[in-house]
């Protein structure tokens, strides 16, 4: 039995010819699966590892390497907030305290009802935007704590 | 010095990502005539006397580098492009890849003829999905037109573009790192020497360059070095530079000026000025959080490399983080040690525990328990990172605690004195 639905599988047989090393392949494979099940489980390191000949634990040191690799399932929601210098003097603050306030949860939690993860994030590239957060990648600018209701309403 | 946009040329009309927009307002233009009018090696030529400096941080000639790459040719050589852009403050890369993606590309293909490379790496940090898509579809669209593939236009060059996203890693953007991070690894810095352009992907020759450096390339190839050189204060500050303004100002965004634009121009012409009337300014950081902090009494200072270095900062990454007088400096301090420690990818014990240790201190001075040994403690602690470790992130967190704490060292001692912040603006940590 694979690990990942066939499809990741084929997706993952190309990338090992896409470049000079097959070892580069590791962290687009990492993507793909973590694409189709939401976090990368101990399960999808060994089945990643076989593909690429390295070891389970190699694909674990490079995982918790990344900020964007999750052991642990994330809400559907994924609201990730600039909490950098630039964001900060534009008051970020505010708006956090406003998002843990809205969904209940500290900054690092997922709500109970697995609908909403709150984390924040250093600068995100794009601080003439401040404040600004990503719902699962996609960007919206130039918050306050009131159009930061109206995102979410539209969410709910 | 309002001259023509040449490197934001582009950006605003309908479109503008589209190779179909580019090719109208005369792209690939410069590229065509290279492949047809200049032997690899007349082109390098071209670009080192054209004086561009790199845009990534270190301002090193980009030519000069090429230069590193040995003579014989019995390996394949590499491009990596830095599209890393996560210096807090820094935006500009961002912009040219949503915006303006053609004349990256084309700045590619020109620069992997000088270098006589065939396989070119554009490694983008993974949060920018959108910058992604679009760099995407713009390599897509120049093999449908014969840019890239094999024979490009004829002209018996072959070059293959391929993207690599970053998965949240700041220390991937230190060029080593971002080579470990491309061969599938943590992004562990390298020891130096040997420099990538000897030993550098898969231990093969390799040159890292910025994304606007080598949008810088496609207007060399357009135009030729002459015009080049003469844009900017020449001989050393050659071209167009991007400048990314965020803070304090009523509209931050990215300026494009020749090289030496005055800072307060940049301030309060191009960003429209202090954000609240009744806070003046107090401080800038003018090239990316790892650069020293000038207080506003040092402000009147020319934005290029030399100028910077003089005025004892450095322009790094030209994001301009303006403050007024309601910042507290120690919180200001406080937010980017975190972010440092965050960062730190822990090889070093200096680092890994000095940024550890650093946050301690101010945590400690922002809360109003600190001490007045406390300050110099900082300093203390940064004279210890600094020098002593494998990449110059030890230097990024170092310069700022050094600055901060000795131009604010008043402001510092007062927290002390007061148990407190004496300034009183919103947190900013
Ligand atoms: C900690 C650290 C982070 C860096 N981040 C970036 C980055 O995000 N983008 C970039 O182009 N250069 C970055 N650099 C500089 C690169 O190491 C390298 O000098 C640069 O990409 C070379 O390109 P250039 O010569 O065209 O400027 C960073 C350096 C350090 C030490
Ligand atoms: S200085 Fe810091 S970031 Fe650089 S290699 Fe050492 S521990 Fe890693
Ligand atoms: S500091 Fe928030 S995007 Fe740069």
């Amino acid at each position: 039995m694979s690990a990942v639905r066939e499809e990741t599988d084929r997706k993952i047989d190309e990338l090992l010819g896409t470049f000079p090393r097959k070892g580069s392949a590791l962290l687009p494979a990492l993507f793909l699966i973590q694409e189709e099940k939401g976090f990368i489980s101990p399960d999808s390191m060994e089945y990643v590892a076989g593909k690429l000949d390295v070891s389970p634990v190699f694909v674990a040191g490079v995982v918790s390497f990344y900020t964007m690799f999750y052991t642990r399932p994330v809400g559907r929601h994924h609201i990730q907030i600039c909490r950098t210098l630039a964001c900060a003097l534009r008051g970020c603050r505010s708006v956090l305290a406003h998002l843990e306030q809205r969904l209940g949860v500290g900054a690092g939690e997922t709500t109970p009802d697995g609908k909403f993860s709150l984390e924040a994030v250093e600068c995100l590239g794009a601080c003439d935007k401040a404040p600004l957060i990503q719902i699962n990648g996609e960007e919206y600018e130039l918050l306050d704590p009131k159009k930061v209701d109206e995102v979410l309403d539209r969410l709910e | 010095m309002a001259s023509e946009p040449l490197l934001l040329k582009n950006v605003g009309i309908a479109d503008s990502w589209t190779i179909d927009s580019y090719l109208k307002s005369g792209g690939y233009e410069g590229l065509k005539r290279v492949l047809r009018e200049f032997e690899p090696e007349a082109f390098a030529t071209e670009v080192k006397n054209a004086g561009l400096r790199g845009r990534g941080g270190a301002g090193f000639p980009t030519g000069v580098k090429w230069g590193f790459l040995p003579k014989n040719k019995d390996k394949p050589r590499y491009l990596c492009v830095n599209a890393d852009e996560s210096e807090p403050g820094t935006f500009k890369d961002r912009l040219l890849i949503e915006e303006n993606p053609h004349l990256v590309l084309e700045g590619i293909i020109a620069s992997c003829f000088a270098i006589e490379c065939h396989t070119a790496f554009f490694y983008i940090r993974g949060e920018f999905h959108k910058g992604y898509r679009i760099f995407k579809r713009a390599v897509e669209e120049a093999y449908e037109k014969g840019l890239l593939g094999k024979n490009i236009q004829k002209s018996g060059f072959d070059l293959d573009v391929i993207l690599y996203r970053g998965a949240g890693a700041y220390i991937c953007g230190e060029e080593t790192a971002l080579l470990e991070s491309l061969e599938g690894k943590r992004g562990l810095p390298r020891l130096k020497p040997p420099f990538p352009a000897l030993v550098g992907l898969y231990g093969c020759p390799t040159i890292i360059n910025n994304v606007e450096t080598l949008a810088n390339v496609t207007l060399i190839a357009e135009r030729g070095a002459e015009w080049y050189a003469s844009l900017g204060r020449p001989p050393k500050n050659t071209g167009p530079k991007l400048y990314c303004v965020s803070g304090h100002v009523k509209k931050p965004g990215v300026y494009e000026a020749e090289l030496g634009i005055p800072l307060m121009e940049l301030i309060n012409e191009r960003a429209g000025g202090m954000l609240h009337a009744d806070r003046p300014l107090k401080a800038v950081v003018p090239g990316g959080s790892s650069m020293k902090i000038l207080p506003a009494s040092k402000c009147d200072v020319l934005m290029d490399f030399d100028s910077l270095m003089e005025a004892g900062s450095m322009l790094g990454s030209a994001g301009v983080m303006v403050m007024d007088s309601g910042t507290c400096m120690v919180q200001a301090l406080l937010n980017l040690a975190r972010f440092y420690a965050h960062e730190s990818c822990g090889q070093c014990t200096p680092c890994r525990e000095g940024t550890g240790w650093l946050v301690k201190i101010l945590e400690r001075l922002e809360s109003g328990n600190g001490a007045e040994s406390d300050v110099d403690l900082l300093s203390d602690v940064a004279r210890k990172v600094e020098g002593h470790t494998i990449c110059p992130f030890g230097e990024a967190i170092a310069w700022p605690v050094q600055s901060y704490a000795a131009v604010f060292r008043d402001e510092y001692l007062e927290h002390v004195k007061r148990r407190g912040c004496p300034v009183g603006g919103p947190s900013l940590v």
